[in-house]
């Protein structure tokens, strides 16, 4: 379980505060207007901003301040990949920072490629893949690291509809396979509903704790309403 | 359009001219000097060893600065402290310090009455000297550590934020760390940088001048100077000039393929957040220390000593002054219409004109100011007195010598302005009057001032070809100063150096400061 106790994470002027908890195992939509401070909401918990406050929990524990000690794994809109480095290496960089493989660690990082349909790309270069092919690298980066909580801060939301909706499955498919929690930022309310089962509304510096997307798209608070127009 | 045909051919006119001028200025003059040159065997082991000292203390000057600018930019790179800004923006400042200044202040730190020889002898020691090799290679570090943690910082602040948050969230080692995020700016940049400053320092004049001199001390350009001004043996000048002009059209071509950073100095005020700016801090500190005090120091103690002597300077400075005015402001004025004129006409051409455009800019990088001037004094020689000549021709052969620095400005911003607003012109039908006057113009402003300020400065501290030239009745104030420093008459010569410097950065922010004075929108 995720507990966010107190919590206050500062960026500059900007203050962002959550006193909640994920249990495990949940996919989580987190969504609100832009600047509303959902990208900090995710940095903070990823351990990328200071916690001001209160305090970041995962299994009832303090999650330690270095972020690669963070049992989690963090996907951004870009610049997930290393330009210079092998579709091969950018995976395999996720479970052996020292770039030093095993021949086992060799063979899982083929084992995921494979499973996100990248098994003959394993020597090319992220210049040379297609969008929705870079985002799949970044996904089995993710499958291969195996952390019980998955940051995803829009990685998929400059893809066109039906690459997207490619791309939620294999994520949903990773999910399934590891168990792991998940929280996704999106604009969009259609992939939230197709993703998640719950959504943490992010608005002026605030994160609420997640309720029932469903009910919260039913009867959006005014915030929610105002982001949304008449889309729902 | 009968009148788009005209306009274009114009622009092509315009472009080809200043072409033309480029290619006599650079290879007319080489040729000039290869007939009238004597062939390599009138080179003694003199000249000989000037040729091996020029790229010795080329290859160590910027082996030494691209160096030590890595761990100084990394360190501004990461690490946030009040301050930060300004000593960037000081970076950007030997730049366009008269060269003559610089190694004055150099002097006044490092020779043997400054301050760190008066320490040395406090503490028992004996005194530095840093004439010879020593003071031509720290001159140069001097003025290209700086170029050179500029360029790596823009390295540095062309990586994504992201991609530090992914290698940490990867717990990358130190060595994975490296690999992942340094190694590829280090390896983008240093070959470029390496190579420019190579460039810079095998075609400096006013340092070796200055400094240099003597078996273990003689550049290439000095020994020119030297058969040129002591032993008026043209013809040594001329083979010397042959042997330099091909060293530096072979590293011209060098520079063609290796990709030269770019100077525009954009991205260099990002601070992005990086994780591990505590860990190193101690190191940085130290690193950013040194930096800093390597750039101040010199300068400081100039303005220490010469700031109380300026009312005693001789009236002759104020001659001085008005004819480095003059000197620096039609070069200035002929450089950027020509920067112009080839910005204008590149700007719609494909690839095959951007390498032109990026040749010229090499060429004018790779000319050595006394190769031309020597070419140009055989050119003129037959038919006229050539020291009579001196000023028209500093003037334009500084007018070349800040071309490739214009050049770097202004492509990139026309460039820009004709991707981004081309085919809404097309659309509005915009006639080309307007479209010139309205839109190009005023978008260029900002850079144009840039550039003119770049080269207003770089002309009006020259000691290059008008050393050539000059016979002693004109003054300039780097002539001045550097006459000044040639009688020891040191307190003087900080004087005059306060006054140049002032006068070099006055003319610098005016012309900077022009073109953002109408920068309405943003």
């Amino acid at each position: 379980m995720l507990d966010l106790n107190n919590v206050c994470f500062q960026q500059g002027d900007f203050r962002l505060t959550a006193d909640f908890s994920v249990p495990t195992g949940a996919r989580v939509a987190v969504i609100g207007p832009s600047g509303g401070g959902k990208s900090t909401f995710l940095n903070g918990i990823a351990g990328f901003i200071a916690t001001g406050a209160g305090q970041v929990l995962w299994a009832d524990k303090p999650m330690p301040d270095h972020p690669g000690q963070r049992p989690l794994s963090i996907l951004f809109q870009d610049h997930n990949l290393f330009p210079h480095l092998s579709v091969m290496d950018n995976v395999a960089v996720g479970i052996s920072p020292n770039m030093r493989l095993s021949h086992s660690q060799r063979h899982d990082v083929s084992v995921a490629l494979d499973k996100v349909g990248l098994a003959d790309k394993s020597a090319s270069f992220p210049r040379d893949l297609s969008g929705g092919q870079q985002g799949r690298v970044g996904l089995a980066r993710v499958l291969l690291r195996q952390r019980p909580l998955l940051l995803l801060d829009e990685p998929f939301s400059a893809l066109g509809p039906a690459l997207k909706d490619e791309m939620l499955d294999i994520l949903c498919e990773i999910l399934d396979d590891t168990g792991a929690t998940a929280l996704m930022v999106t604009h969009d309310p259609k992939d939230a509903l197709a993703f998640a089962d719950q959504a943490v509304l992010v608005t002026d510096g605030h994160a609420d704790g997640p309720k029932p997307i469903q009910q919260l798209f039913d009867a959006p608070p005014p915030a929610l309403a105002a982001y949304l127009g008449n889309r729902t | 359009m009968a009148g788009s045909i005209i306009t274009i051919t114009l622009r092509n006119i315009l472009g080809g001219a200043v072409l033309a001028a480029l290619l006599i200025f650079s290879i007319g003059t080489a040729a000039a000097v290869a007939m009238r040159g004597q062939g390599l065997g009138v080179l003694g082991v003199a000249d000989w060893s000037a040729v091996r000292f020029t790229l010795w203390q080329a290859c160590l000057s910027a082996g030494l600065s691209v160096g030590i600018a890595i761990p100084v930019s990394r360190a501004l790179a990461r690490q946030s402290f009040i301050g930060r800004q300004t000593l960037i923006t000081l970076l950007g400042a030997p730049f366009i310090l008269p060269v003559i200044v610089g190694v004055l202040g150099l002097l006044a730190v490092f020779g043997r009455a400054g301050w760190i020889s008066g320490m040395l002898t406090w503490a028992g020691f004996a005194k530095l000297s840093i004439y010879g090799a020593p003071g031509v290679i720290l001159a140069h570090v001097f003025f290209n550590l700086p170029l050179a943690t500029r360029f790596l910082l823009q390295g540095w602040g062309s990586v994504p934020t992201e991609r530090f948050r992914v290698a940490h969230s990867l717990a990358a080692s130190p060595w994975a760390y490296f690999r992942l995020i340094e190694w590829p700016v280090l390896r983008s940049v240093i070959p470029g940088a390496f190579l420019l400053v190579f460039l810079l320092c095998l075609t400096s004049f006013a340092v070796a001048l200055a400094v240099g001199g003597g078996p273990k001390g003689t550049t290439i350009e000095l020994a020119i100077y030297q058969a040129f001004r002591l032993d008026f043996d043209l013809g040594k000048a001329a083979s010397l000039a042959v042997v330099q002009f091909s060293l530096c059209g072979g590293l011209a071509i060098l520079a063609f393929l290796v990709p030269l950073p770019q100077t525009d100095g954009l991205g260099l005020d990002r601070l992005p957040q990086r994780l591990d700016a505590s860990a190193h801090r101690a190191a940085d500190a130290f690193w950013i220390a040194i930096a800093a005090a390597f750039l101040i120091f010199p300068l400081g103690a100039i303005f220490l000593r010469g700031v109380g002597y300026i009312p005693d300077l001789p009236h002759q400075v104020i001659a001085a002054s008005l004819t480095s005015t003059l000197i620096a402001l039609t070069p200035t004025l002929v450089c950027i219409t020509m920067a112009l004129s080839l910005a204008l006409a590149f700007a719609r051409r494909g690839k095959l004109a951007r390498s032109l455009a990026e040749g010229i800019g090499v060429l004018g990088l790779a000319t050595s100011p006394l190769v031309v001037g020597t070419g140009l004094f055989l050119i003129i020689f037959p038919y006229a007195h050539p020291m009579t000549f001196a000023v028209p021709i500093t003037a334009s052969v500084n007018a070349m010598m800040a071309l490739p620095f214009a050049l770097r400005v202004l492509m990139p911003a026309v460039r820009d302005t004709y991707a981004d607003y081309l085919q809404l012109r097309s659309s509005l039908n915009i006639t080309r009057w307007v479209w010139l006057s309205w839109i190009v113009l005023p978008r260029l402003r900002r850079p144009l001032g840039f550039a003119a300020g770049l080269a207003v400065a770089l002309s009006m501290g020259d000691l290059g070809v008008i050393a050539l030239f000059a016979d002693p009745d004109l003054q300039t104030l780097p002539l001045m100063l550097y006459r000044l420093m040639g009688a020891y008459q040191m307190d003087q010569a900080a004087a005059v150096a306060v006054v140049l410097v002032i006068q070099s950065l006055a003319l610098f922010w005016i012309f900077d400061r022009g073109g953002q004075g109408y920068v309405r929108s943003k």
